[in-house]
């Protein structure tokens, strides 16, 4: 085992890929030579040749169409888009073309695209690099959107989205990249889409989380426990599709939950999860199921952002209220 | 100081092999092409003319869904599309249904395309094409993928796309053509410029005196074709069909056509935004007419084929329409069927409220 950064991780992940399978493609905006902005993709030209990591030119639409008609003549394109607010840029080629091919093929085209792109706030960045549109790709049918909150489940995600047929949003919160390393097997292996995890098991509320969030979730549940309040702590790991099942149960033995989101709080992923919890399991609750989020503005200049991302205060403010209803 | 756009015209003038008269003024350029390959692009045409006739009657009786008349683009879809072989994969626009055929996909499968059955969009094994694009000039980009990918796998085979006029104003024209030369790809790219984008005019689309020369800016070769004249088209995809395969670059045709029809059959006017005149001078340069005398001055065509190919036609759609009828209604579980390789948990829930709707 090794200790890895996430981005390690990735890196590691993308590897093992090329290694695996030739037909497995890896290319953006400064990936080759440069290795990417954040070095997610360092050495793997030099290992892999030009042929198969290489540098693209700058339109992230280009970089889109590009990875639709490579995966027509059979490749596994894992192209990057830069910073996922580029992404606006390639709306067409991600929603209205390679998440619907299958479809539009009647089922005789795949489209084993994975988009790997950085996101998320707190670090400071200009316009459009930081904001959370896993929303928007989420409510596109025929994608799934994967966002990892650790290392470990980086690399096994990573390794499982590149393997997927259908075409995977991968998307990476740029506060995880370097803030801890953890233990990560050299050795290859597979995460299984879909699976949420509970990271901490408790028995008053249950926190549902991903990316960044985790950290915020786990951090309130330390705070909350120093309180004499069991909070138990899912990491949804892939955002669509969702797994509802461990959310189900977890409420149920609960009763109570808060659903955190770094993403603004109109429609979004919470939204979702609320609406489901109270489809499903509305008679095991004891208090409305309450959401942290962002407000509903645009994603702010980076000298508002600390107080604009939700925080672990927020959550434990938020589970008070579950808990005193 | 040189000024960039200085002789642009001829520098981009149009190519011509066969004039409106039915005359070959261009006889060097005079692709190889035996008597049997000449008389099978005339089949072809007239077969496309009669068809197109067909679905637009088809659809006024409410037979057919959507559809994009075809007749005067003859010559720049079934030319460029002769020059093509087999292994060559085409992303076609919406107007490009013909180009299908001729590659491969059944008829009855384009009437289904038309109807909004999903049969209809799926190719046939071993036909190398994609359903036709809706959003104009995605298929562009897709296009410089697949020609890279080509060139990748070394394969003896190109890319075609095909847009219009519109399709060229487009960021993802620019994107793709860039692209293209950019990666060496193995690509060809055809703007069917018939002059107008639903209704607007090419001359309001951009100040480029041609399209063609829109292919400079990529570093890539342009040509202007004359696209009522099949001979001229067909030679110059074979050209930039060799070029790709043998390294020497994608290629921009543009291809001046006209469409003699609507823009689709839902309901537009073309008297809207086009004179009678303009249409009088387009026909005047019809493709199938200039051809014929063409070949008929050469002895190698009659009322009688015509004739023939006419009727071919008819009884194929009479068949194509039948066996289309045919198709089993597409249901909605179906398509939650080919969302994913394997439904999601709550796709599989909405699946099952949609069963039990759709069985009763």
């Amino acid at each position: 085992m090794a200790q890895m950064t996430m981005i390690q991780a990735i890196t590691d992940a993308m590897r093992t890929e090329l290694k695996n399978d030739e037909n497995v493609l890896v290319f953006g905006e400064d990936v080759g030579q440069n290795g990417g902005v954040f070095r997610a993709t360092e050495g793997l030209q030099k290992e892999f040749g030009e042929d198969r990591v290489f540098d693209t030119p700058l339109a992230e639409s280009g970089i889109g169409g590009m990875s639709i008609g490579l995966a027509l003549q059979g490749f596994r394109p894992v192209p990057e888009i830069q910073f996922f607010g580029f992404v606006f840029e390639t709306m067409d080629a991600i929603s209205g073309q390679m998440a619907r091919y299958r479809y539009r093929s009647g089922g005789t085209r795949t489209m084993p695209i994975t988009v790997r792109s950085p996101f998320g706030g707190g670090v400071h960045t200009p316009e459009l690099h930081a904001d959370s549109l896993e929303g928007l790709m989420a409510q596109q049918p025929g994608l799934k959107v994967v966002i990892p909150s650790n290392p470990y489940d980086a690399k096994g995600l990573l390794i499982q989205s590149i393997r997927d047929n259908d075409p995977v949003i991968f998307l990476e919160h740029m506060k995880l990249y370097r803030s801890f390393r953890e233990e990560v097997p050299e050795e290859e292996y597979a995460i299984e889409l879909g699976k949420a995890e509970v990271k901490r098991e408790g028995k008053d509320v249950t926190l549902v989380a991903y990316g960044a969030m985790v950290h915020t979730a786990l951090k309130a549940a330390d705070e909350l426990e120093e309180n004499g309040v069991s909070a138990e702590v899912i990491d949804l790991r892939t955002v669509a599709p969702v797994d509802y099942e461990t959310i189900l149960e977890s409420v149920k033995k609960t009763n109570r939950a808060v659903v955190l989101q770094e993403a603004q709080k109109q429609a979004g992923i919470a939204a979702a999860v609320v609406s489901e919890i109270q489809e499903k399991a509305i008679l095991h609750l004891e208090a409305p199921v309450l959401r942290v989020a962002a407000p509903d503005t645009v994603y702010p200049f980076s000298q508002a952002e600390t107080v604009w991302l939700p925080n672990h205060n927020d959550v434990v403010e938020k589970v008070n209220k579950v808990m005193n209803f | 100081m040189k000024r960039s756009l200085e002789n642009i015209e001829n520098q981009f003038e149009m190519f011509q092999i066969l004039n409106e008269k039915g005359e070959i003024v261009n006889e060097d350029a005079m692709p190889e092409l035996s008597d049997d390959d000449l008389k099978e692009i005339m089949r072809r045409m007239v077969y496309t003319r009669i068809l197109d006739q067909r679905s637009i009657a088809l659809n006024r009786q409410g037979r057919l869904g959507f559809y994009a008349p075809t007749a005067g683009q003859e010559a720049s879809q079934l030319g460029s599309h002769y020059a093509l072989e087999k292994e060559d994969f085409i992303l076609p626009g919406y107007r490009d249904v013909p180009q299908l055929i001729w590659h491969g996909l059944p008829l009855y499968q384009a009437f289904l395309f038309s109807r909004g059955h999903f049969h209809g969009n799926q190719m046939p094994e071993g036909v190398n094409a994609v359903s036709p694009q809706i959003i104009i000039g995605a298929q562009i980009t897709q296009a410089a993928g697949v020609g890279i990918g080509m060139k990748k796998r070394g394969k003896d085979a190109i890319a075609i796309t095909y847009t219009g006029d519109g399709g060229a104003s487009q960021g993802d024209f620019y994107e793709g053509i860039n692209f293209a030369g950019a990666f060496n790809a193995q690509a060809v790219f055809v703007v069917q410029n018939n002059r107008y984008a639903i209704s607007v005019p090419v001359e309001k689309q951009s100040a480029a005196q041609t399209i063609a020369q829109k292919a400079v800016a990529a570093g890539i070769e342009g040509i202007q074709v004359d696209g009522m004249d099949v001979l001229a088209v067909y030679a110059a995809t074979k050209d930039a069909r060799e070029r790709a395969i043998n390294g020497e670059g994608p290629t921009l045709i543009e291809t001046l056509t006209y469409r003699y029809g609507p823009h689709t059959m839902a309901g537009d006017d073309p008297t809207r935004y086009r004179t009678e005149e303009t249409d009088n001078e387009w026909e005047a340069k019809d493709p199938i007419v200039r051809f014929r005398t063409f070949l008929e001055t050469k002895g190698l065509w009659s009322e009688e084929e015509e004739n023939e190919v006419i009727e071919q036609a008819k009884e194929d759609v009479k068949a194509a329409i039948k066996k289309a009828d045919e198709q089993p209604k597409q249901k909605v579980t179906e398509l939650m069927d080919i969302m994913y390789e394997e439904l999601p948990a709550s796709l599989k829930e909405q699946r099952e409220e949609y069963e039990a709707k759709e069985s009763k």
